[in-house]
């Protein structure tokens, strides 16, 4: 994935709410996963219409963090999700 | 302790099916198509599972294909938010029917093989034909755009041909392996002798598994559990007892699996009297095997209570007669020895198979009086 790369959640998987359990979990097939705080920021990016770039600018202006750092982070996640087969781009 | 919510429900929508499985997970005694729950009863239990916790809904049979109302089914589970997940056989399966699936908003299919080719998948399944609607079956799903498992479930008769299953999977698109050894209840208990692998046989198919994990990495995953007969440690089935999952038979029981009929002495709620909500949270049935407190030696105090939770209760009433009794797939358990005396039955046994089948002896009734 390059920052200009879009991701998008693969088929069968979608972030939904977890209400019985206070909290947002990415649902696939017979498959479940509950992503951290930070993960759950950058997931919610997750449009098929933003590049990894446009989510990084999003989350520094929102809590004035260094893109960088920021762009580093959800290039990590995003890969990680996309080897186990959740994200694709 | 207030039990934590279930995150699952496991939809039995019927008991028909065109084929006839010798190690069919359903139980001997079948529900006939006149007592299935109607459409409407079905919506009302996907929207309680939904209000309860659950965030996913296995539409299993039987053959749910079987059921004309299946789109509608589809529409009330992803309605009430569930993510929807249709376990089925194929046979059934078109593009016209998989395209109202669709449109009601299936999520997923996990479409079963009984073999890797059609000669030894025909005969296993007792239907003949039904690979090849299988192979098409597969070929609708990809060309729908939806995310495709494979279940292969394996035994002595066909687990010798794992690579070639593995190789279907791949060439299916399936994202997904699930390579299921059978479970011994009911009627996979009546054929265990024509079913239980080898030592030998599992050990070369867990290196199989090693190797295709290895090579096709990130492009399909497998999912792979040793057996019980073959393991020293009780698988924790259903992640307990009454603890993540729940099952509704086709006439409404409320089970926390779909195999616990099998355990008498227990009254379950019914979906026309009681919601899912009181069954979970009040019924005795859901209570009688849930946690540690209802152990037996040697599972009380063993540091391994709350991994395990005692193994299978269906195991146990199967193999002891005694539901409360430790799983004997532990080897801990002082009925151990049972397990390897059924490998050595099964070494010397043939392959004859006794069929699933519908009959006068096997239709249960069911009816409110």
């Amino acid at each position: 994935m390059t920052p200009e790369s879009i991701p998008r959640f693969a088929p069968g998987h979608r972030l939904r709410e977890d209400a019985a359990r206070g909290r947002w979990v990415v649902m696939g097939p017979e498959r479940m996963f509950v992503p951290d705080e930070t993960a759950l920021e950058i997931l919610r990016l997750v449009d098929g219409a933003r590049s990894l770039a446009g989510i990084a600018g999003a989350l520094a202006a929102r809590f004035a963090a260094p893109e960088a750092e920021i762009a580093a982070d959800v290039a990590a996640l995003l890969e990680e999700l996309r080897t186990k087969g959740v994200i694709q781009a | 302790m207030r039990p934590e919510p279930p995150l699952a429900l496991l939809a039995e929508l019927t008991h028909r099916c065109p084929l006839r499985c010798p190690y069919c997970s359903n139980p001997t005694q079948l529900t006939g198509a006149g007592e299935e729950l109607d459409t409407a009863t079905w919506a009302r239990v996907f929207a309680e599972a939904a209000a309860l916790g659950c965030l996913q809904v296995h539409l299993s049979g039987g053959e749910p294909m079987a059921r004309r109302d299946l789109p509608a089914l589809v529409r009330a589970a992803q309605g009430a938010g569930l993510y929807t997940n249709l376990i089925t056989s194929g046979v059934l399966l078109d593009a016209p029917r998989l395209a109202e699936l669709c449109a009601a908003g299936l999520d997923h299919v996990q479409l079963s093989v009984q073999d890797a080719a059609a000669a030894g998948g025909d005969r296993i399944g007792g239907y003949a034909g039904g690979h090849a609607r299988k192979l098409t079956a597969a070929a609708v799903i990809r060309a729908a755009g939806l995310p495709l498992t494979l279940n292969a479930v394996v035994h002595r008769q066909n687990l010798d041909n794992l690579e070639q299953l593995i190789d279907l999977a791949l060439d299916l698109g399936a994202g997904r392996l699930e390579v299921a050894h059978v479970q011994y209840y009911g009627w996979a208990l009546a054929n265990r002798a024509a079913l239980l692998p080898s030592r030998a046989q599992l050990e070369a198919a867990t290196a199989v598994v090693a190797a295709a994990r290895r090579a096709h990495a990130g492009r399909l995953v497998i999912d792979y559990v040793v057996p019980d007969y073959h393991a020293a440690r009780p698988k924790a089935c259903m992640g307990g007892w009454g603890q993540r999952f729940l099952a509704v038979s086709p006439a409404g029981r409320i089970l926390p699996c779909h195999a616990a009929e099998s355990i008498p002495g227990l009254d379950y709620p019914r979906v026309q009297q009681t919601s899912l909500h009181a069954a979970w949270y009040a019924s005795p049935a859901f209570a009688r095997f849930r946690g540690t407190d209802w152990m037996p030696s040697p599972c009380r105090g063993c540091e391994r209570a709350e991994i395990d939770w005692g193994g299978c209760r269906c195991q146990a009433q199967a193999l002891l007669g005694d539901a409360a009794a430790t799983d004997p797939a532990c080897d801990r358990s002082p009925r151990h020895g049972l397990l390897a005396d059924a490998l050595a039955e099964a070494a010397s046994a043939g392959q004859d198979f006794a069929y699933r089948q519908f009959s006068e002896s096997n239709i249960r009734s069911d009816r409110i009086v």
